[in-house]
């Protein structure tokens, strides 16, 4: 019997993984090396009892993993070295956060491509190794402590874990600049796994504007082939003190050849404010899961979502909202754009139980589709026990509108720009709630340059 | 305004046209020259909601038999955008809603594709809204406007205000106002109806489009035509109009039927 299951290849790809993941030793040195160590050995165990899932879990209902099993990927230390040195970032960084910037390659800290000397006294943003002893002490309470799902991806990455990004911003501290936490995959002929981990503290009153970005250092167009796949499995977590404020841009702008499995779980506390702008352009598969949960009552979630899909990409978007006190206030608006033969997977949940009273909420899922062998699967999934609440859910699914198209033909616009015009706008409204300009310039671009 | 030796703008010979596959217009004569206001007044399902919008070239109406003749070339050959570029304008009964366009940048885009079109340098940015706040004044139009999504939650006279708007912009050689005056109340359809006034001159020519009388007492048609199964039955002068009003349209078919049989 155990012979048949380990020749099952969810169990033995993942063990194979598991095997590469867990190469490097953690590096940060001193009490945390053992805190690491334990959460590393932790999470192994939960590995090992699991296999890559199926479309058989409801989780992964609509989405196909069988492409990742096709690839053997290799842990990627190795090949560090030699790419940092003709690593040209200029295509990757923003005008806005020069002094502000963290940068990983393959998961592993590149201090020389970081600058933070921008950021006000007090606030950290740097690698756990560097982080401030007194900082330290308090890393048991934060990381790997997410209340969110264990998933396997997630359970993977923390088995690996040698270090991670940490941006902590002390209580009061308002952080006016933006945060540019640069997560970049080198590609090359050897397949590699590589998995980058965030952990963000913003401490009681505090504000902070953070892009979380993933990209490839590949010599052009990220959406141009050229077959040399990789694998990113990330996560971060987040955590948001009482009355304190984390607006997040999450940019996954991968090599269009490159696998993205990605989790952001953050807890709120007591009045505290989470806004996540999450972009999925990147990637030939991937996956976003969003995790929420509430510590306290008065929080308020805003989750903008936009992905835009063409070719042969598949993107997914779980997100899980779990209300848990009263007066808490919860708006979501996940976009989809998919050409071609591509294929996106939107599952929203939102609980509300019954200790959530008085709760305002709501979900929009809508999707354009801009082909006829494009595809979307989506799941608004609202669970309400609580009876004083106002709760709103719905999606759509349509194509262009001949009606719409035909109004601006009869202004003066020829067919591909107006049906340009409409797909522009219906990415606008995503892109303009981006709070730094030049990214949403950017994405603008390529939102543009996909349609034409 | 009628004139002897005004130019032919439009022409309209024995137009049958389907939609689905059923026959709307049934052999439609028509001819419209410069200077001119035409009403065409009909009930619902006569054809003429269908007329217009196949003027403007929607792609839903196949012509089956007949032609179009547009400042002399053959309409029909022509894409939707390239109608509107050489002079027609469709003023919408139902003008859409466009979420995340800015009513500014979409008449922009649309001014400058016509100057384009015209062999013109397109104008920028600053010399556009000078442009347009002249503009804005002809539909007494709030400048607060511009900056929103096109027509999204505008009500239902401001929606047809834009449209005037747009029309003053693009200034046609030929405006066809779809039921314009449905749905507005009186000091609207007055707003509305002076802009059109204002934009009527003897170089081009208007098609009004209406189920009832109302709109024709602010602006003064030099011909009405009553629309009944497809066709045209009855021209008149504006004195039809209000026979219309005041005996409705069975008469007109009677006759019509009548003379057939005679």
């Amino acid at each position: 019997m155990s012979i048949q299951l380990s020749a099952k290849p969810e169990i033995s790809y993942l063990k194979a993984l598991l095997d590469q993941c867990r190469q490097d030793e953690p590096v940060v040195g001193g009490q945390l090396n053992a805190t690491l160590g334990q959460l590393r050995d932790q999470a192994a165990a939960i590995v090992e009892e699991l296999a890559i899932p199926t479309r058989r879990d409801e989780e992964w209902r609509f989405t196909d993993l069988s492409p990742l099993l096709a690839v053997n990927f290799q842990g990627v230390e190795a090949f560090f070295e030699q790419f940092l040195q003709h690593l040209d970032l200029t295509s990757l960084t923003l005008p806005e956060t020069p002094d502000s910037r963290l940068v990983f390659v393959n998961g592993v800290y590149a201090p020389d491509l970081s600058s933070v000397s921008g950021l006000p006294e007090g606030v950290y943003v740097g690698n756990l190794a560097g982080l401030p002893a007194a900082y330290q002490e308090r890393i048991p309470n934060y990381l790997g402590k997410q209340q969110g799902a264990s998933d396997i991806f997630a359970a993977l990455n923390t088995s690996g874990l040698t270090d991670a990004a940490v941006v902590w911003i002390p209580k009061a501290k308002i952080v006016e600049t933006p945060i540019h936490l640069l997560f970049i995959s080198t590609t090359d002929d050897v397949p590699v796994i590589c998995q980058p981990r965030c952990l963000v503290v913003a401490e009681a009153g505090s504000v902070v504007n953070l892009i979380e970005h993933y990209a490839a250092n590949v010599d052009g167009c990220p959406d141009i082939p050229v077959n040399r796949p990789y694998f990113n499995n990330q996560v971060t977590e987040i955590w948001i003190e009482d009355d304190a404020q984390v607006i997040h841009t999450r940019n996954q702008r991968e090599a269009i050849d490159g696998f993205h499995i990605g989790k952001t779980a953050v807890t709120q506390a007591r009045n505290s404010r989470y806004t996540c702008n999450a972009i999925s352009l990147g990637a030939r598969f991937s996956r976003h899961n969003l995790e929420i949960v509430q510590t306290g009552e008065g929080t308020e979630t805003t989750l903008n979502g936009l992905t835009m899909i063409g070719g042969e990409q598949v993107a997914d978007t779980h997100s899980a909202v779990l209300l848990n006190h009263p007066h808490g206030m919860t708006d979501q608006l996940h976009k989809c754009i998919i050409d071609d033969r591509a294929h996106g997977v939107f599952n929203g949940k939102v609980f509300v139980p019954q200790s959530a009273q008085f709760t305002n909420a709501a979900q929009l899922n809508r999707n354009l589709l801009l082909s006829a062998k494009a595809r979307v699967n989506t799941k608004p999934q609202l669970e309400i026990t609580a009876d004083q609440v106002k709760c709103s859910h719905g999606a759509t699914v349509s194509q262009l509108d001949p009606e719409d198209v035909f109004y601006l033909q009869s202004r003066g616009l020829n067919e591909t720009n107006a049906r340009n015009l409409l797909i522009d706008a219906f990415v606008a409204e995503i892109l303009q709630r981006i709070p730094v300009d030049s990214l949403r310039q950017r994405l603008s671009q390529c939102a543009m340059c996909r349609t034409m | 305004m009628i004139r002897e030796n005004s130019d032919v703008i439009l022409s309209v010979r024995n137009l049958t046209a389907n939609v689905e596959g059923q026959q709307i217009l049934k052999g439609l004569n028509l001819e419209v020259k410069a200077g001119e206001i035409h009403a065409i007044m009909g009930q619902n399902g006569s054809g003429k909601s269908t007329f217009s919008k196949l003027l403007a070239g929607h792609p839903a109406y196949e012509v089956t038999g007949g032609e179009i003749t547009f400042l002399g070339q053959n309409l029909l050959e022509l894409e939707p955008e390239e109608r509107a570029l050489s002079g027609i304008f469709l003023a919408f009964q139902y003008p859409l809603e466009i979420p995340g366009v800015s009513n500014l940048d979409f008449l922009r885009v649309a001014y400058n594709s016509r100057r384009k079109h015209q062999g013109l340098e397109e104008i920028d940015t600053f010399d556009f809204e000078d442009l347009i706040e002249e503009k804005l004044d002809i539909v007494k139009m709030n400048p607060s406007f511009l900056e929103r999504s096109l027509n999204e939650g505008f009500s239902g006279g401001e929606k047809k205000r834009n449209e005037i708007l747009q029309m003053a912009l693009l200034e046609p050689k030929l405006a066809i106002l779809d039921e314009t005056d449905s749905g507005l109340d009186i000091d609207a359809l007055k707003i509305v109806a002076n802009g059109v006034n204002h934009l009527a001159n003897p170089d081009n020519a208007m098609i009004l489009i209406t189920h009832y009388q109302r709109m024709l007492n602010y602006i003064e048609p030099d011909y009405v035509h009553v629309m009944a199964g497809g066709r045209i039955l009855k021209t008149g002068g504006k004195e039809l109009a209000l026979e219309l009003e005041s005996r409705g349209y069975e008469w007109v078919i009677e006759e019509a039927a009548a003379e057939v049989i005679a």
